[in-house]
């Protein structure tokens, strides 16, 4: 019973993490209805930033924030500069240009920082946290308390404050909102600003357990695409709560079926795409597409 | 005094030219219509003068130069647009909607007091006020529209097609309160319409367009007695 | 507008393209075999994403499955190589049909979801049948050796390994090219753009969109499948890896670059995935992959509908330029 509550808290961390990119691919999405493919490396590059930053001895907490803001502008200048030229371009051109970017992203990194893998340092302590009977570690929790504190102040800012609105207004129907005097194109590219920060805590969240390198992010891309499938491409919450289902059914399987070793695991998220698409395309809990004539 | 003044307005979409040289003004406090059949460019000028097209020729408004400028720049100076099919936010509620009315507006806003006034004009969009928006019917949508607009507290109000897929008597209340708006808080507006009976009733000034241009240019009053206009346009 | 002169253009490059071989040896003869390898493939994706408007991030599956067909083939059964390629075709038309059936029900995003699983998935199902597909480390096969008539001691032309491979691929392209013309200008044509442009006033229209869309689905799985099989001779080697997720975004890239819904824009692209990678490694040996990323985004901002695409903008404003616009604005 015991390595149950380990393995589902083990997984609601992972799950937080696929979640939290999994919400920025939706929050972009629901914008402009493009995936955006780089949103892992994107998340990778930052997470090397990091280690850059506290490789030269900055304390953790102090580049976590950097980091964030580090983040947060990239996107939104990613938007701005890059996006921006092709924004009214047909939707598969758009998403030539974030292959583009993937690439960019991934094989820059490579360059700076060598394959090499590096360790990077978990800002919560080493020992166990031990509840009841129950030993723990303590990143998961912790990982699972950073992801929801970022999910909360998303929350706050969507749904209660007048730039949230704003840019729910412009990701929903841009015309309507110009009339409104909002200007849709700085709102888009706060849009990718917030998710490539979003991006970010997930990156530093997950490097502690799998260790730095290029290439960290492009599984847990997979299993973001899971998780929103699962949840509803048009639903930052279904995301978020796909992620944590796929996350603790990545872990239990793993856990209590014999034959899924590593290998077979990834074939387990794909298969549960390819399930939830036949069944239920909009996932849990996303809307279907009406299409009016 | 004109508010808004339209000096050899062109338009094109593409390669096409859809409006050629319009002349309008729509005086301070007054309420101008521009009528005209299906295809006549009614849309396109409102949309012109919003800068939601390509246009060359002169737009004056409040005495500056305002054509070249983008949307969101001419809402800041008071123009409000309710487009045509009410461009409501479907997926927001009521209250979220006219909250974006007045997302524009520069100085300290007191929101309160522009709901409150809202909710005078529109009571069945206070009882609503927490539904999605699109949950509401055509003409509560359409009243949606309008009072979203003016959230903006602006000085001019374009309408277009405000009767365009709802009930006569919902138009015929919608229009009366846009009147009352027009006396009591002295908005200008610009109303394009196809139901001519309707904005004739209620305007000061009319516009008759055809193909891109204005072909009459009378009061209002005016042209409700006109035979020629009754005839191809009243239809009767 | 002016038509533009498709048969002359055409029947140049091919009288230049059959001249090529005696120019050219070894590895850069095989390198253009490969442009009409991938050529093949990135047609069969176009009709399918370009001309029908379904999004497939998967066709690599097909391509993999269409070199394995013929891997197979020849390497359990002995079959000749040419004779494969049909069975490769016929077999990735039933499986490319099958799968159109389910993903009827998908959209836009969510089949290219699916079909991003899909090829996720293959290298897996790939090296789980090792008995037929030798697993990880795949099939060697050797070079398809050219006909009796074509190198017997005493033939008349001489053709190596490589220039039969190549001459047959062109065959092969041009054959499936004509094929692929005939059947999007006529009536076929006609409807399975028009159910990318509105399925349901297609539908209204008497024409039923399930069928053709899985038909659809089913011609292109066959086009690529073909292609694959011809790259498992030209190759003469398979193996689970080569067939992985960045073959299918590679097609992809392909045939957005080399512009959608149309044919001669799969040439274009093929070009371009085929050189441009080499190209990028020569400006930088330590980065490659992020000259070509540039490359794919520049390439976006200057051409966002493709080489095909400000191809026949371009001829269309020489068009205008010549006649002078209609109306004078």
């Amino acid at each position: 019973m015991e390595i149950f509550f380990q393995q589902v808290v083990s997984g609601l961390a992972t799950g937080g993490i696929y979640g939290s990119l999994a919400l920025a691919l939706v929050m972009i999405y629901q914008a402009t209805d493009v995936v955006n493919y780089a949103q892992g490396e994107m998340a990778m590059f930052s997470t090397y930033l990091a280690w850059t930053m506290i490789n030269a001895g900055l304390p953790y907490w102090l580049t976590f924030f950097a980091t964030l803001v580090i983040a947060f502008v990239g996107g939104l200048v990613i938007e701005r500069v890059i996006i921006r030229p092709v924004e009214n371009a047909p939707i598969l051109t758009i998403v030539i240009v974030c292959i583009g970017l993937l690439v960019i992203l991934n094989s820059v990194a490579g360059w700076i920082y060598s394959y090499i893998q590096k360790p990077f340092p978990s800002p919560f302590s080493e020992r166990p946290v031990r509840i009841g009977t129950v030993v723990f570690g303590a990143h998961d929790i912790g990982a699972i308390g950073v992801t929801l504190v970022v999910l909360a102040f998303l929350y706050v800012f969507f749904r209660f404050t007048t730039l949230g609105l704003a840019m729910r207004a412009a990701a929903q129907n841009p015309s309507s909102s110009r009339l409104c005097g909002i200007r849709v194109g700085w709102m888009l590219a706060l849009g990718w600003g917030l998710a490539a920060m979003v991006g970010a805590v997930a990156g530093m969240m997950v490097a502690p357990k799998v260790f730095l390198d290029p290439n960290m992010m492009a599984g847990i891309l997979i299993y973001a695409f899971a998780s929103a499938t699962l949840g509803g491409f048009t639903s930052p919450g279904g995301a978020v709560l796909g992620g944590l289902i796929v996350g603790v059914f990545e872990n239990l399987v793993g856990t209590y079926v014999p034959f899924i070793g590593t290998e077979l695991k990834l074939t387990v998220a794909l298969a549960l795409i390819l399930i939830v698409l036949v069944v239920k395309p909009s996932g849990l809990f996303g809307r279907a597409a009406v299409h009016r004539v | 005094m004109a508010l808004l003044t339209v000096d050899g307005l062109e338009a094109q979409y593409g390669w096409i030219k859809v409006l050629h040289g319009l002349h309008f003004v729509v005086e301070e406090g007054g309420i101008t219509t521009i009528l005209g059949a299906n295809g006549a460019g009614k849309t396109t000028t409102l949309r012109a003068v919003c800068g939601m097209v390509k246009t060359s020729g002169a737009i004056t408004f409040d005495g500056r130069r305002i054509d070249g400028a983008a949307t969101e720049t001419l809402v800041r100076l008071g123009i409000a647009h309710v487009p045509e099919g009410r461009g409501t936010f479907v997926n927001l509620t009521v209250e979220e909607n006219l909250r974006l009315g007045a997302y524009a507006r520069r100085e300290r806003v007191r929101l309160a007091d522009d709901f409150a006034r809202v909710y005078r004009y529109f009571p069945v969009l206070s009882e609503r006020r927490r539904q999605l928006a699109g949950t509401l019917s055509g003409g509560e949508q359409q009243m949606l529209a309008v009072a979203r607009g003016l959230m903006l507290r602006p000085r001019l109000l374009l309408l277009d097609e405000p009767s365009l897929g709802l009930a006569p008597m919902v138009v015929r209340e919608i229009f009366r309160i846009v009147r009352t708006i027009n006396k009591e808080e002295g908005v200008s507006v610009l109303l394009v319409e196809q139901n001519a009976l309707l904005a004739l009733n209620l305007a000061d000034q009319a516009y008759l367009m055809e193909t891109g241009q204005v072909v009459r240019s009378a009061p209002a009053a005016e042209l409700q007695k006109d035979d020629a206009i009754r005839r191809a346009y009243l239809g009767y | 507008m002016r038509r533009f002169p498709t048969l002359p253009v055409a029947l140049a490059l091919l009288v230049v393209a059959a001249m090529l071989p005696f120019v050219m040896t070894g590895f850069r003869l095989f390198q253009f075999t490969q442009v009409f390898i991938y050529a093949i493939a990135l047609l069969g994706l176009n009709i399918l994403t370009g001309f029908n408007g379904q999004i497939s991030l998967g066709h690599g599956a097909f391509y993999a499955v269409g070199a394995y067909t013929s891997a197979i083939m020849i390497d359990h059964w002995n079959v000749p190589f040419v004779l494969t390629l049909p069975v490769a075709g016929v077999l990735c038309l039933v499986v490319g049909f099958l799968f159109g059936i389910p993903a009827l029900r998908l959209e836009g995003l969510y089949l290219a979801l699916a079909t991003f699983a899909l090829a996720l998935a293959i290298p897996q199902i790939l090296k789980y049948f090792e008995h037929w597909t030798g697993g990880s480390q795949g099939i060697v096969l050797s070079k398809p050796d050219p006909p009796v008539f074509l190198r017997a001691a005493d033939a008349r032309v001489h053709l190596t390994p490589d220039q039969w491979l190549y001459f047959l691929t062109l065959a092969v392209l041009v054959v499936l090219f004509v094929l692929a013309s005939n059947l999007l200008a006529g009536r076929t044509g006609r409807a399975i753009v028009a159910i990318r442009d509105n399925a349901i006033a297609a539908q209204a229209m008497g024409v039923n969109s399930a069928l053709y869309k899985s038909l659809t689905f089913g011609v292109s799985a066959a086009y690529t499948g073909i292609a694959g099989a011809l790259s498992a001779g030209a190759v003469a080697y398979v193996a689970p890896d080569t067939f992985n997720v960045f073959l299918s975004i590679t097609l992809l890239v392909g045939i957005v670059i080399g512009g959608l819904a149309s044919i001669p824009g799969a040439l274009f692209g093929a070009f371009f995935i085929q050189f441009v990678p080499n190209w990028a490694q020569e400006i930088s040996k330590a980065a490659p992959w992020a000259i070509y990323g540039i490359f794919l985004i520049v390439f976006m901002y200057v051409m966002p509908r493709g080489i095909a695409g400000s191809l026949r903008l371009a001829w269309a404003r020489l068009g205008r330029a010549r006649a002078g616009t209609p109306t004078g604005a």
